[in-house]
Order: C-alpha cells, then structure tokens, then sequence
C-alpha cells in the first residue's frame, strides 16, 4: 500500500498541472475574452479561486505523497 | 459528563449554528429580490448575476474567516470565539436588512450589502469548527460521531428554516408588501433569533480539553505557524481537504442547491412546488445525519464517508435523467391549451415601445400542467419582435411530484452519508492545542468553495451546453460534483487510514 500511495503521487501532481492548464486556457482565458457577462463570472470563479487552490493543492498533495510522508511507518 | 449536560452543550452550540446557517443562507433564498432593491434595474439580468455573485463573495471569505477565528479559538478558548462569530453574524444580517435601496443612495447600497455579507461568511467561517470541536471535546471518545451529528443537521435545518419563515412572511403578507418591504423581516428576525443563543450561550462552560491544555501550559503561540507552517501538520490538511471535504462538500451542495436549482431553473418547475419538494425531502432526509453519524462510532467514519460518496459519483446521473424526464412535458400528451391573459405595458414613453405579456396554460393527460409566459416587445413602427425566451412554470401531478421528493431524498440521504460523521473526523485528525485552526480551512475551502460555487459552475455548464445544443445538455452540470467527487474518493481510499486518522489528546 505505500508504494501505491508513494507513486500516485505523480498521478496528483499530473492532475493539478492537467487541471491548471485545462482551467487557465480552455475554460479561462478565452471565457475572460468572450464579452459575455456570464462568462466573466465563470472565468473570474475559475481562475482567481479554483485553479489556485486546485492546482497548488494537488501538486503539494502529490509531492508529499511521492516523498513518502503519507506512508505507513 | 453526565448525558444532561452533554444535552444541554448540544443545544447551546448547536441553536447558535443552525442560526448562522439560517442568517447565511437566507440571503441566498431571497437573491431575485434583493437584486431588484440592492442593484440598478436598467439591467435585470446584471443586477440578479451581481447578486449571486454577492452571495458568492460570502462563501469566498469563509477560509479567511476560518483562519482568523480559528487562531483566535485556539488562543483564547472555543466559547468566547464562537460568540464574537453570533454576534457577528447576527448583527451583519440584521443590517443587510436595514440597508436602504438603491433608488434611495445609490451605489452606497450594493456596497454595503457587499461588505455586510462578507462578514456574514468571515463569520460562518469561524462558527461551525468552533462548534464542532467545542462539542467533540465535550463528548466521550467513542461517542464523537453521534454528537456531533447534530451540530452537522443545522446547515440543512437552517436551510430549511430559511425556507418557512420566507414562505410563512409572503403568505402573511401577500406577495406584493413582501416584494416592497416585507422581504427584510427574515433578516431582521434573525436578531431575535441570535440574541437568545448569545444567552444560552453565554452560561457555558469553556470546553474540558482546552481548560486542561490551558492549565498545562500547552496552548499553542501560534496556531497558523503550527498548522500550515508544520509540514507534518499541513500533510493532514491537505489529506483531510483533498480526501474527504471536497467531495463531502460537493454532495452537499449538489444534493441540497443544485437539486433545487435544476428543478426550478433548469426543468421549470413552479416556485411553490420547488420549494415544498426540497422542504419536504431535506426534512425527510435530516434524522439520517444523526443515524450515520452513530453508526460512524460503530464502524468507523471512512467506511461511511467512502460509501456515500461512491453511491452519489454513481447514481447522480441516472437520478438527474429521471427527474428531467418526469418533469418534461415535451412527450407527454396535451388534452387543453388556451391563453389566459394577454396585456400590453408600455416600456419607454418617448419612443411608446410597449412589451405584450402572452400567458398560456396548457394541461396534459397525466393531469401535468404548464404556464408559458412570453414577453414579446412592439415597438412605435408596429414591428413585432418575438422574444424566444419563454418562461415556463410547471404544476406537476402527485405522483411526478412524490417521485422528485423520492429522487431529492435519495441524494440528502448520501449528504447525511458523507456530512453525518465529518465533524468528528475532522476534530480526531488534529491535535487540540490546533483543532480550531486545523480543521475549520479544509472545511470551509472543501464546503464552502468546492461546494459553495457548485450551483454557480453547474448551472453555468448547463447553460452553455443547452445553448450550444450538446446532448443530453441537461446532464452536464454533473460533471463538477462527479469529478470531484471521483478524485476525492480515490484519494480517501488510499490514503485514509483505516483508524480515519485518529490521533488522541
């Protein structure tokens, strides 16, 4: 079990960069652009309060994980 | 701690809770009239998007005001802090109903209403982890789950509570005094409200395990340093956020808004009946919190927190596409149509622009029936100009509308799941000297963000998908709660242990 735990951590630091970029140039910047008020909205949500929290989160989550500090001593 | 005692703890804590739940939320219930008293009216869609945005900022501010009142709990005691939040709390809501509108002062008005409601959140963030680990520490060990289940009813019974004194003011009142002036009573009644738990309240006793840390000497300098600043507590932080808050907070925010929001928004069902749907479900659905949270102490909370989470990534799907097809009159047979009103108002004096109001009642087989109204504009040239957007209020029949109180109760039942025991996880995976502080960020970042903007990004992901004619366009604002959801659940299962983290104080 802890090297599962240990070695998915890469599959969280993964997710979190996925979900940045997924985030800043899919569902962020171009909402930012499109003119529509509903956009802005979404795209402000996404990217000043999602995305940070997503993807700092998950990619310390997985960098603990991959150094071991969730494994069972 | 004699049971009586422990009786009289939970009450105190949890009146107080469910209070500021109700204050939180009552602001939500009452966006589409707040947005034409706070917000100017030139832009009707502008001023309700303002609102929710308002009402956003709220869940926003909720980790800041965790960290602030939770350092502060931590230094100071549990008691005193969760009484400065009431106050807080009850004071913000009670001017919010106070604030004159914006044909009275102008801008003035939305910016007070901004700044009173992010009080609201900065105090709600502070309330429910100091509730909770006041109540926890009260608490026998091996009884944690059961107790605190009730301090985890009072969000869904302050929702409920938001509800009836809403619907019972514009009964009462009649539903044009209740759109004038009648819609501040709910906040002002919560001063009432807040002034006998600042009382109950206030003859209590600081909580048994912080008086014993106290009087060690052990009360921690610095809870944030402690906290997010300690790699080996931050490990659990980010554990306790990421593996089991988030989802929990999406399951409640889908089961509990975004149910009510599809079926009033999304399908058109009719105010009144969406409301009663939720009202009668959420009260169905509220003992079972207190169920899962015992049997939490029995078999342990990951078991339950992993299985409701699981049941809800699975079956939200065929729930929402069962709901939308009892509700869809597009298939069903039509027995009658005729319009019943048609008038014409006059928008613009100078240029007699004028907007012709078409109502039109349908009935069906099933005995389903549906009010289409269509705003078309006529301008001064005798030009018609047809409006698409029509606005649909549906009466469903009593067996369609049991079988959406069945359909919402299902998904309150994996709430209470997933919501019963968290409290008592929570508390348990953090040491007391740093509970208040520890535990109440991963909650209100995984509650209150993941969960709090789920009605904003689902609606907006239906939205974009009806308009752009995706299939099954009515399903696509699953896809936040289910993957979050999937990732939570992962998570958990991995990397919570099987004891849920426990550590003893």
């Amino acid at each position: 079990m802890n090297t599962i735990k240990k070695y998915s951590g890469l599959l969280w630091v993964a997710i979190g960069i996925t979900v940045g970029y997924f985030n800043i140039v899919v569902m962020g910047i171009p909402k930012l652009q499109s003119g529509k008020q509903e956009d802005l909205v979404f795209a402000i949500i996404n990217l000043c309060i999602l995305t940070p929290i997503i993807v700092g989160g998950l990619v310390t989550f997985g960098y603990y994980a991959l150094s071991g500090d969730y494994s069972n001593k | 701690m004699s049971k009586n005692s422990l009786r009289s703890v939970i009450v105190a804590s949890s009146v107080g809770t469910l209070i500021e739940w109700y204050d939180f939320y009552i602001f939500g219930s009452l966006a589409l009239v707040i947005s034409t008293k706070f917000f100017p009216q030139s832009n009707p869609t502008a001023a309700f998007l303002s609102t929710l945005a308002t009402f956003a900022a709220g869940f926003v501010v909720r980790p800041f005001g965790a960290l602030f009142f939770g350092r502060l709990g931590d230094l100071i005691g549990r008691k005193y802090t969760f009484m400065v939040t009431l106050l807080l709390m009850g004071g913000s809501t009670f001017l919010i109903g106070c604030v004159p509108s914006y044909e009275s002062i102008g801008f003035l008005a939305p910016l007070m209403v901004l700044l009173l409601r992010l009080l609201q959140g900065l105090a709600l963030g502070g309330e429910y982890g100091g509730a909770a680990t006041y109540v926890a520490e009260h608490a026998p060990k091996n009884e944690r789950g059961y107790w605190t289940s009730w301090i985890q009813t009072t969000a869904t019974v302050g929702l409920f509570v938001s509800l009836t004194v809403i619907l019972i003011t514009r009964n009462t009142l009649g539903t044009e005094a209740f759109e004038n002036w009648g819609w501040r009573i709910p906040f002002w009644v919560s001063i009432l409200m807040v002034m006998v738990s600042f009382f109950i309240r206030r003859n209590m006793e600081e909580s048994p395990v912080y008086v014993k840390i106290k009087s060690e000497g052990k009360v921690s300098a610095n809870p944030l340093k402690e906290s997010f600043g300690n790699r080996y507590n931050f490990k659990f932080v980010l554990l306790a956020l990421f593996g089991a808050v988030m989802g929990q907070g999406v399951v409640w925010y889908t089961g509990q808004f975004y149910a009510m929001s599809f079926i009033g928004k999304v399908c058109g069902v009719s105010s009144q009946q969406t409301d009663t749907i939720m009202a009668i479900a959420l009260l169905m659905g509220t003992p079972f919190f207190i169920v899962f949270g015992k049997l939490s102490d029995k078999v342990g909370r990951k078991k339950i927190m992993m299985i409701g989470l699981l049941l809800a990534i699975i079956c939200y799907r065929p729930i929402y596409e069962k709901m939308f097809h009892t509700i869809d009159c597009s298939t069903k047979i039509m027995v009658a149509e005729n319009i019943v009103s048609k008038k014409t108002t006059s928008i613009h004096e100078q240029s007699k622009d004028s907007i012709i109001t078409t109502v039109t009642h349908k009935v069906f087989l099933d005995k389903t029936s549906i009010d289409l109204t269509q705003k078309d504009t006529l301008n001064s040239m005798g030009v018609l100009k047809t409006n698409l957007d029509i606005k649909k209020s549906i009466e469903l029949n009593t067996t369609n509308y049991w079988m959406l109180i069945l359909l919402v109760f299902i998904q309150i039942i994996f709430v209470t799941m997933v919501y019963g025991p968290i409290a008592a996880f929570l508390v348990e995976m953090f040491p007391a000297k740093i509970r208040y502080t520890s535990m109440s960020l991963p909650y209100h970042i995984g509650n209150g963000i993941f969960g709090g903007l789920l009605p904003t990004v689902a609606t907006y992901l239906v939205t974009t998908a009806k308009s752009t004619k995706v299939n099954n366009w009515y399903l696509q604002g699953l896809w936040y709660p289910i993957i979050v959801g999937a990732i939570c659940f992962i998570i958990g299962m991995i990397y919570l242990d099987k004891n849920d983290n426990k550590i003893e104080d």
